[in-house]
């Protein structure tokens, strides 16, 4: 069962939408139960299916085409350093570098304790601020330096 | 901090902000500060003064205001597209999904002055008799998302949106919706695909989404900046804003500029301006260095050599006549230390990545490409390996449903184009002419 809570923040969403266009809400609702949950399981995405009366198959192609949802267990932060022309041109290699190093993980993957895991993204429409990235998707960090990385690393338990 | 307007302007008068017009002001995005340089007075002077849609799209047609999403439509003409004899609901949908490397404006206007284009919105819903609009707004930029979400509700709880705005009996009412990392969102008809809550894939054209759009009602998609520039127009006149412009290029547009210069940013410059003068505003080229080569509007357009873009002014026909395109005025800054080989490395990734997988030519042919180009960075490539990609890109192009695959053949054929010294060098070297001498 959705919590009553998740049910609030998708009913929430359902309002932007016409009365029998509850599926337009899927991206918001699995959205929604990604943040809470860290990531999304089949379940998961069956119960978000379910209440937005779809069919599940239709709820799981969406889950798998947007790069944002996590359909494995992500660490408890998940970083995502953009990688595309204006941040490479800015070094953002030296970042991931210093990640891969820190963290002694690759893309992908998760370090031990599960705290972080870390992915290479695509451009994300904030190339001004390049080298940059983002912490569980809504946090962006920009004009990163390996010593930024440290201290934002730092501050997060 | 993305840049700082303020710090432009001084530099320099002939920025001149009209989308980003309240970035020097202090709340530069709350409804106080857009109502104090007389936000919202033109939709109010519409609905008083019963101003006509065929007025006002006329006013457009003048101010020679074309499309900001890329392709550069007229957008007077665009307007008149839409039936306006239908019943039922029709759309009018932003298009804030801005993922093309380098491009980062959509996001500044956003972020700074969100009422402006709001207001642009009501305007477009009045012109073109829709009720409902949505901002599809790229899920990276979250934090923009939530200040839009506010905006909204600051908007709508002073009358500015919902039943008989302030009073004056035009209904409308105005989403945001996010996406959640898909660039082939951006892409028209695979926006509204999403919007409908399913994976983002473009549809074939026709119907066009003027006649069938969201939900199968007639709809119309503009880019943000487009939309933001309309209040400016009808409270200046389109003539004004033809008159700030060159010939074929009405008004200011935002060019966000990336990569190798000292200060990155959004520049608010008028239509004409030399590339050169645009370099200057932004620091020019970092660390000293000499200029190699600048993508003018993003990868789907190709590439110029220094000397090339040098000469160019920055507005649709200047770039034409230097080979390329403004596309969504996105200029990448490569220094002389640039690798384009591994450069265009990265770029066919994007596209390859990013293809939605539903044409073959597009599917395989991207990710064929980025296997070739991978094979020579990694020092293993052929000879025949240039050809190979050209050929391989050519038939991509004009082969598949949406500009995605014309796009990516763009970067190949330009880079080899200008640069084929370079690839060469690589394949008979195994590294790159900027390693030369290690
Ligand atoms: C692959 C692809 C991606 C696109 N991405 C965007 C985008 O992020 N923003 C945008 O406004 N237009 C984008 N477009 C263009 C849109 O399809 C559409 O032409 C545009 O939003 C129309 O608005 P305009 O006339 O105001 O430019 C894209 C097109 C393609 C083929
Ligand atoms: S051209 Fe590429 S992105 Fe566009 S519809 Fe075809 S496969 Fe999808
Ligand atoms: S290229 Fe990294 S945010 Fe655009």
């Amino acid at each position: 069962m959705l919590t009553e809570i998740t049910r609030k923040k998708i009913d929430g969403e359902l309002k932007k939408f016409p009365i029998d266009q509850k599926q337009s809400a899927i991206i918001a609702a699995l959205q929604i139960i990604q943040t809470e949950n860290g990531f999304l399981t089949d379940d998961l995405i069956a119960l978000a299916a379910d209440y937005l009366d779809m069919p599940k198959i239709a709820a799981m192609e969406v889950a798998t085409f947007y790069n944002m949802f996590e359909l494995k267990s992500a660490g408890k932060y998940k970083i995502s350093v953009c990688t595309n022309i204006s941040c490479a041109l800015r070094e953002a290699d030296d970042i991931v570098c210093h990640l891969r190093k820190k963290l002694n993980i690759n893309f992908n993957e998760v370090t031990k304790d599960s705290k972080f895991s870390l992915k290479e993204s695509e451009c994300m429409g904030a190339c001004g601020g390049a080298p940059l990235m983002t912490i569980n998707n809504h946090k962006m960090y920009e004009h990163l330096t390996p010593q930024k990385v440290d201290q934002i690393l730092e501050e997060l338990d | 901090m993305l840049n700082n307007n303020s710090h432009k302007a001084s530099i320099n008068s002939e920025v001149f902000p009209i989308c980003l017009r309240t970035s020097n002001l202090e709340d530069s995005s709350s409804l106080q500060t857009y109502l104090s340089i007389g936000g919202y007075e033109q939709i109010q002077r519409i609905l008083k003064d019963k101003i006509s849609p065929e007025k006002l799209i006329e006013e457009i047609k003048i101010s020679g205001l074309r499309g900001r999403g890329g392709a550069g439509f007229p957008t007077g003409i665009k307007w008149s597209f839409i039936p306006n004899d239908s019943d039922g609901t029709k759309y009018i949908v932003c298009n804030s999904d801005e993922g093309e490397p380098g491009t980062f404006k959509d996001r500044e206007i956003i972020k700074k002055n969100p009422h402006q284009l709001i207001e642009g919105m009501i305007i477009a819903a009045y012109i073109m008799g829709a009720q409902v609009g949505y901002n599809y707004i790229h899920g990276e930029i979250w934090e923009e998302y939530e200040s839009f979400e506010k905006a909204l509700a600051e908007a709508k709880k002073a009358n500015f949106l919902g039943k008989s705005i302030c009073g004056l009996g035009f209904d409308f009412e105005l989403y945001a919706f996010h996406g959640y990392g898909a660039y082939i969102c951006g892409e028209e008809t695979a926006l509204i695909e999403s919007i409908e809550g399913k994976k983002g894939q473009p549809r074939f054209k026709p119907p066009f989404p003027a006649t069938y759009g969201i939900y199968g009602r007639p709809t119309n998609v503009n880019n943000t900046e487009t939309y933001a520039t309309i209040p400016w127009i009808i409270q200046n006149g389109g003539e004004s804003f033809a008159n700030i412009g060159v010939e074929n290029s009405g008004g200011t547009k935002i060019f966000s500029v990336s990569g190798h210069v000292e200060r990155p940013g959004n520049y608010e410059i008028p239509m004409g301006m030399p590339f050169k003068t645009l370099l200057e505003l932004s620091g020019g080229v970092w660390k000293g260095r000499k200029l190699k080569a600048v993508i003018p509007g993003g990868p789907s357009t190709p590439v110029l050599p220094a000397a090339e873009i040098m000469k160019t002014t920055l507005d649709y026909d200047g770039l034409k006549n230097s080979g390329s395109s403004v596309g969504a005025g996105s200029l990448i800054v490569m220094d002389e230390t640039t690798c384009m080989v591994s450069t265009l490395k990265r770029l066919s990734y994007f596209f390859y990545e990013e293809s939605c997988g539903q044409c073959t030519p597009c599917r395989e042919g991207t990710g064929w490409v980025y296997r070739v180009i991978k094979r020579i960075v990694d020092g293993k490539g052929k000879p025949e390996d240039i050809d190979l990609l050209l050929d391989v890109s050519k038939k991509i192009s004009g082969r598949t449903i949406c500009a995605l695959g014309d796009a990516a053949a763009v970067p190949v054929l330009s880079f080899i184009k200008h640069f084929k010294d370079e690839f060469k060098y690589f394949i008979k070297n195994g590294k790159s002419m900027m390693d030369a001498n290690s």
